[in-house]
């Protein structure tokens, strides 16, 4: 009896926990809320604001490899779930992969706007903005790859199924996350342009 | 994060064995067990208390005495009170922390992370927060944003000046006057880790409530206690995120020399090259969080005045529901309304009704919530604990406090009364006060659950009465100085013509304020001496319903030693008609209460119903045989 009570806690404790990412993922969320209403109350305040360039090219390309990266994480899932251990590990280090290569495209797009002559420090915040939306997107990419690599790292020194499973959820909830963050960070600039 | 977290689940299965070993350092400082992280929550927000009050004196000794010379201020102040005057800069300093330490590190983490910390768990029936570890976090990531706020003290050019909203472009500029420097770089890096922090406990306090209710509690029979909670941490998810983003922006200006909120600015003849920024911009990301704020502070309090108020008057809260709709609605309508901390920003004036419209509609909620607690303490059987007394208190305060807020909401009347002693006199009643006396009144209340022990009632009623009287000393005058024009955050009286005849009354309220402080000392002693040697506590000792007096008197990990108990009612069935004594337990079945069972309890269970009726006939046949 005593027994079936503790696993039963233990359920409601990891259903608990994942709560808390999808809580984390709400107030992340709101930052970026509060961002880009921050950058239409600037930008509505006077014609001499707006982001009044083009955006770089290389956005397409990262946008195209974050697509794909939050593919590759479902596909780590399904093969989680199924027991598909070796291709779990493949499909987790292709995701991070993708999402390394994400993290130098949106420099290289930095790059990029900078030949352009938009800069970071500039009269027009409204530039500025691109660098802090895409800045602060890159810090939550960091923060799901070290997500993953406990996944990974979970799966490496054979955790139980259990747990493995949860590590993957949490981490597939926030790549999805970060991913759909990116399209909207996207065609909001895209809208504003 | 996942692995320690996993390790205390493990560790919760086999609790009843208790080999677990524990080191002073898991138990009392990196504990994870969510009563000793309330109890740190508890203690560090008394130390800011006492250091926030303590900063209120010394400037309260400037407006009291503006001409006057205190050689002691220089001893212990150095070139800060050179001549025993407090300097200018100090002295906006000293504003600007005390209300920085007031709001956020007393009023919010002081009051949210301690009872939301004990409360939660046991009010819900949960065996600990849902991560543990992150609510170990969050109270060392507040730790050390306190430490960080208080060393600032410590530098040469001196804490954060700017006021504890830090409007730029005061706050955003360095070099424009001393406090700005790198007592602001200070300011702003205890409060991004005391977001964190704030953010963790509540994505924690979230996840519990909702997952982690024992059987048979469900959303409706939770304490207000819990609802209030719960409601405070959606706020702070909602909200806090976007203070981050406004200091994330503030700190590029700072230190990055972008101009997101600066232009057009000539520093002492030079003329910065920072063009094209929008200050208006910080005060609305700012107040989107600070207007939630305020009822980060007041909603906690609120929930704990209901469960005390209806303990202590040993009668059911009045209007449950209604109490929860409008803590719903306050959490609403609370971000709805920011714009009126900005009325004098040139805000369109039809953007101004607007948010003036949504402003005074907050006083329904409001209203609702007076009235029910007046209504529960109605013909009560009243206890007149020093609990009780405070939340007395709370509720006066609410009341002579929020009638002001009513002047404050008109946008016509705002405009003049605008940064004056009105607005003093507003907030730190209607939030201040009563929230330092909601979180009193929990303190009072739930010290036998936190250390085993009884507080000494007498010093009990020599602090309420003193704080009480000390409070509206200190706070009603000043309504009268707003409604004459003195502003408020102005360094000396002596300056202006028409403000020198309040001089006087500065003087009365600083003695008062002065009074009201010493009064504290017997809150002090009564609780760090009650901590040790107070009267053991029975389990429990207010004969109260909720769940966490049924847990025993010594902290388990994991609250309750065996099952966790169910729950089969409503926490307040006080004075409950045909029952024997005047208090029901949740963790009462209503087949041990036959005699005082009522109809609508069953909430239409019809086999519940014909076992009742059932026991009726045959009882009442007993009867007239």
């Amino acid at each position: 009896m005593k027994q079936v009570q503790s696993s039963g806690d233990e359920k409601i404790n990891l259903k608990a926990r994942k709560f808390l990412m999808w809580l984390f993922i709400v107030s992340s969320f709101i930052y970026f809320a509060g961002l880009t209403s921050g950058f239409i109350v600037y930008t509505s305040g006077s014609p001499n604001r707006g982001i009044k360039t083009l955006l770089p090219y290389a956005f397409k390309y990262s946008t195209i490899v974050i697509l794909v990266s939050s593919i590759t994480m479902h596909l780590a899932y399904l093969s989680g779930k199924r027991l598909q251990f070796q291709k779990q590990k493949l499909y987790l280090i292709l995701t991070m992969a993708l999402g390394v290569a994400f993290f130098f495209i949106q420099l290289a797009a930095w790059r990029q706007l900078i030949d352009q002559g938009v800069f970071f420090v500039s009269p027009n915040a409204s530039q500025s903005f691109i660098y802090v939306f895409t800045g602060s997107h890159l810090v939550h990419i960091f923060a799901g790859l070290m997500i993953l690599l406990t996944a990974l790292i979970g799966r490496m020194g054979n955790i139980s199924q259990v747990k493995n499973m949860f590590r993957l959820e949490v981490a597939s909830i926030f790549w999805h996350f970060i991913d759909i963050l990116w399209i909207y960070l996207y065609v909001f600039l895209l809208l504003n342009q | 994060m996942s692995s320690t977290a996993m390790h205390t689940l493990e560790h919760d299965g086999h609790l009843d064995h208790g080999h677990h070993k524990e080191t002073f350092l898991t138990k009392y400082i990196f504990s994870q067990d969510h009563k000793m992280i309330a109890k740190q929550f508890l203690i560090t927000g008394i130390i800011m208390a006492v250091i926030g009050m303590f900063l209120s004196i010394l400037f309260r000794i400037q407006l009291g005495w503006p001409e006057k010379s205190f050689p002691l201020l220089e001893t212990f102040l150095g070139k800060w009170a050179e001549g025993g005057r407090i300097k200018p800069d100090f002295y906006l300093a000293l504003v600007t922390i005390h209300g920085t330490i007031m709001v956020f590190f007393v009023l919010t983490t002081g009051l949210s992370g301690t009872f939301s910390n004990l409360l939660i768990p046991l009010q819900v029936g949960a065996r600990d927060m849902a991560s543990p570890f992150l609510n170990m976090l969050s109270y060392w990531l507040f730790f050390i944003s306190s430490v960080i706020m208080i060393g600032a003290f410590f530098v040469e050019s001196g804490p954060a000046s700017s006021g504890w909203t830090i409007y730029p472009p005061l706050s955003a500029l360095p070099k424009a006057i001393a406090g700005s420097g790198t007592g602001m770089t200070m300011w702003l890096i205890s409060m991004v880790l005391f977001i964190a922090s704030s953010l963790m406990g509540s994505l924690n306090y979230i996840s519990t409530v909702l997952n982690m209710r024992t059987k048979g509690m469900d959303m409706w029979r939770m304490p207000l206690t819990v609802w209030a909670f719960f409601l405070t941490a959606v706020l702070g998810v909602l909200s806090f995120p976007v203070l981050v983003a406004g200091v994330v922006l503030l700190i590029f200006d700072r230190s990055f020399g972008t101009s997101f909120y600066l232009s057009d600015i000539v520093l002492k003849g030079e003329i910065l090259p920072n063009e094209g920024g929008s200050p208006i911009l910080f005060q609305h990301l700012f107040w989107f969080l600070g207007h939630p704020e305020v009822y980060i502070i007041i909603m906690p309090a609120f929930g704990i005045t209901s469960e005390v108020i209806s303990t202590n008057a040993r009668k059911p809260i009045f209007g449950y529901h209604a109490m929860v709709y409008s803590l719903i609605g306050i959490a609403v309508l609370s971000f709805l309304v920011w714009g009126h901390h900005m009325f004098v920003t040139g805000m369109n004036p039809f953007l101004g009704g607007v948010f003036m419209i949504t402003t005074l509609i907050i006083a329904v909620p409001s209203a609702v919530k007076t009235f029910n607690y007046l209504a529960t303490l109605w013909r009560g059987n009243i206890r007149f604990s020093p609990a009780m007394l405070f939340g007395i208190g709370l509720v006066s305060f609410f009341i002579s406090g929020g009638l002001t807020g009513i002047f404050l909401g008109n946008a016509s009347l705002d405009i003049p009364l605008h940064d004056t002693y009105f607005v003093v006199a507003h907030f730190h009643l209607v939030m201040g006060s009563a929230a330092i006396f909601g979180m009193l009144c929990g303190v009072y209340h739930w010290f036998p659950k936190m250390f085993g022990r009884l507080m000494d009632e007498k010093l009990g009623y020599l602090h309420f009465w003193v704080t009480f009287i000390g409070a509206y000393f200190v706070f009603f005058p000043m309504h009268f100085m707003g409604i004459d024009g003195v502003p408020r955050r102005y360094y000396a009286f002596t300056e202006f013509a028409f403000m020198k005849e309040w001089l006087t009354v500065n003087k009365f309220i600083s003695w008062s304020a002065i009074v009201a402080a010493l009064g504290q000392i017997a809150f002090l002693y009564n609780f760090f001496h009650s901590i040790f040697y107070g009267k053991k506590a029975s389990q429990n000792p207010w004969q109260s319903n909720t769940l966490e007096w049924t847990a025993p008197v010594e902290h388990l990990h994991g609250n309750w030693p065996g099952e966790i108990p169910t729950v089969y009612r409503w926490p307040y069935d006080y004075s409950k008609p045909g029952h024997h004594e005047d208090f029901i337990p949740q963790t009462t079945p209503f087949s041990q209460t036959m005699s005082s069972n009522m109809p609508h309890d069953f909430e239409g269970n019809a086999e519940a119903e014909r076992i009742q009726l059932e026991w009726e006939k045959a009882n009442v046949r007993e009867k007239a045989l």
